[in-house]
């Protein structure tokens, strides 16, 4: 059942990526990969991580992709025309190159991994004590500090966007 | 082996009881709304197809029915086609976590009246909300008409903007209930409220938290698109905004799944702060326990009905907010007053526990 | 235990991060660049948890939880970094953004 979900899941998110960077339309590309994201939600379910799984239908495919769909949609985008140079040998190479890039990943991983270190929250514990509540004793406990800063951080893009985009700059 | 059958069966009827239940309602809330709105402005509403009109739903689905089903030339024909059902499918998935009744014990096997109790049942629905702005954008854009765009484009800003808000308003109930789930949440609403005041008092989170409530009940009026925050889809105002181009049963799954929503977000206010199926007096009863499962839905489906007459009410009474008005109020007053909330509901928690 | 082995978890997430490299190198619209970037960084949040699954910690989780909020404030500023060179330039092909080349 497990295997079966995830094979599913693997195939449709690997094939919209496929059709997210092969589609010339940036539209249907930024659909595809809100496709690819509900994928990913799936895949943390499968992995008992399922506070992650809302978050990421959230933020990526219910705040980040809409934000993209709105720049698409005002900037009017449409097919562009075909540019005077044609870019082929670079763009075969860098393909190339990243297949081998990939080759070398899947091979790594492919094989029997060295275990690391475990840690001391089991599978078992953590569904006894709820995802959530782990989670955020973790995030509380040891990850405080990035915590704050990402608060931090937050506000600094909130304030770059709302100026980057004044009419008077 | 036959244990999974019979789990599988158990799922696939409580689901169909759901969607059963949830497409009625959808039908006959059109009827309401006609009725609910004549009466407020002093008219009857139909009432010549059948009794009191009630076979009125059937006479209109059989009118859009036979209505020409046009896909116009100048649209984007996959993703016209695909945006009503883009809409719909989340608001009717997002029914699937709400406990609507108390987990009764029939022919033997303890049966939750709710599809899936999933731990972080609360925001599901959240993510649920999230993903219904995609129906708008791509409605909006498909039909290939500046009003549409305008309107799908309002339409979603407003969505996203008062989902802050709405999330904002509901921290408060997290920390005190301490559950994301909404089975815990209800039943952290059995208990009575306060060892000084009469036991059949309950603790209710409308009695805990009753700015949270009023929070709650805006933001979900702008999340469902009902007035006074239809600005996108209004007809007087922009040509009935992103559904412009939408003709027979496409136009009818948009007020469709702006019907599921309401039902929705009903039924999760009563969830939330108003103890769901819980009623004080009903656990001492003296009764079957199929026939007090049967009571507790029963009574979970009254408290949903009356906060859909509330949307219905409020539809007549207050005015359009105008874009910038209705933009001003989702930032400008929701989110400082549930952070607001938030505040000092933590700081009453931990007065409490110390 | 799960029946899914980490490493098919592992492989999925080099492809997909595979396919995020060749968007970003391949495609000239910058917008179509920034959603190869977001792809990556999704690969790589499926990697944290399938490792944090398969060590029993919940310090990857934690780490998603955290480089999707980066990625979250990042999209914002480069959005707006996009519509700002946009309303310049008329254009969003990233060859014809290069005024700061030699």
């Amino acid at each position: 059942m497990e295997t079966a979900l995830f094979i599913l899941f693997s195939a449709v998110a690997i094939i919209s990526c496929l059709l997210v960077i092969l589609k010339k339309n940036p539209l249907i590309s930024a659909l595809f990969l809100v496709l690819t994201f509900i994928c990913f939600a799936g895949f943390y379910v499968l992995l008992q991580a399922q506070f992650v799984a809302v978050l990421q239908l959230i933020i990526y495919a219910g705040a980040i992709m809409v934000l993209f769909l709105f720049v698409i949609m005002l900037l009017d985008l449409g097919v562009k025309q075909a540019r005077i140079f044609n870019l082929f040998f670079q763009k075969s190479l860098g393909v190339i190159f990243a297949l081998g890039f990939c080759l070398f990943l899947v091979s790594h991983f492919g094989r029997r991994l060295i275990p690391g270190r475990k840690g001391d929250l089991p599978a078992a514990v953590v569904e006894a004590a709820g995802n959530s509540e782990t989670f955020a004793m973790v995030l509380f406990t040891d990850y405080l500090l990035p915590f704050e800063i990402i608060s931090i951080l937050l506000l600094a893009a909130v304030i770059g966007a709302v100026v980057l985009t004044r009419k008077k700059l | 082996m036959w244990v999974l059958l019979i789990e599988i069966a158990i799922i696939l009827v409580k689901i169909g009881v759901v969607v059963g239940i949830m497409f009625f309602l959808i039908a006959y809330l059109s009827l309401a709304e006609r009725r609910v709105s004549a009466f407020i402005q002093d008219r009857l509403g139909p009432n010549r197809v059948g009794y009191f009109g009630l076979l009125q739903p059937l006479a209109d689905g059989a009118k859009f029915f036979f209505k020409e089903d046009i896909i116009p030339r100048h649209v984007h024909k996959v993703l016209y086609v695909m945006a009503p059902m883009i809409i719909l499918v989340p608001a009717l998935l997002a029914f699937a976590v709400i406990p609507f009744g108390n987990t009764t014990t029939i022919f033997g096997r303890p049966i939750q009246f709710q599809i899936a109790d999933i731990n972080v049942g609360l925001l599901f629905i959240f993510a649920m909300a999230t993903l219904d702005v995609y129906g708008l954008l791509i409605g909006g854009w498909a039909s290939n008409n500046k009003y549409s765009l305008i309107g799908g484009l309002r339409g979603s800003a407003q969505l996203i903007s008062y989902e802050v808000g709405l999330g904002l308003s509901i921290v408060g109930i997290f920390m005190i209930c301490g559950t994301l789930r909404l089975n815990g949440i209800v039943e952290f609403q059995t208990a009575a409220l306060a060892g000084f005041l009469p036991a059949w008092i309950p603790r209710w989170n409308i009695f805990l938290q009753p700015l949270a409530f009023v929070l709650f009940a805006i933001a979900s009026l702008a999340e469902t698109n009902r007035i006074p925050f239809d600005l996108p889809e209004a007809e007087a105002e922009i040509v009935a905004g992103y559904h412009t181009e939408y003709s027979s049963f496409k136009f009818m799954m948009f007020p469709m799944s702006e019907y599921a929503n309401m039902i929705t977000w009903s039924a999760l206010a009563v969830v939330l702060f108003f103890g769901g199926w819980h009623l004080p007096g009903v656990e001492h009863l003296p009764l079957p326990e199929f026939i007090r499962g049967m009571v507790y839905f029963a009574i979970f489906w009254g408290k949903t009905a009356f906060f859909l007459f509330c949307y219905l009410w409020v539809r007549w009474t207050y005015p359009r907010l105008r874009y910038d008005q209705l933009m001003k109020l989702g930032w400008v007053f929701l989110i400082p007053v549930g952070l607001l909330n938030t505040m000092v509901t933590g700081i009453v928690i931990l007065l409490l526990q110390g | 235990m799960s029946t899914v082995p980490i490493s098919w978890y592992l492989i999925v997430s080099a492809i997909i991060f595979t396919i995020g490299v060749i968007g970003v190198v391949t495609r000239r619209n910058i917008l179509v660049v920034i959603m190869c970037i977001e792809m990556m960084l999704n690969a790589v949040n499926l990697t944290l948890v399938a490792f944090s699954r398969f060590l029993d910690s919940m310090d990857g989780q934690v780490c998603v939880f955290l480089v999707m909020a980066v990625a979250a404030a990042e999209v914002a500023v480069g959005l707006a970094l996009i519509l700002a060179i946009f309303r310049k330039r008329e254009t969003i092909n990233i060859e014809d953004i290069n005024t700061m080349k030699w």
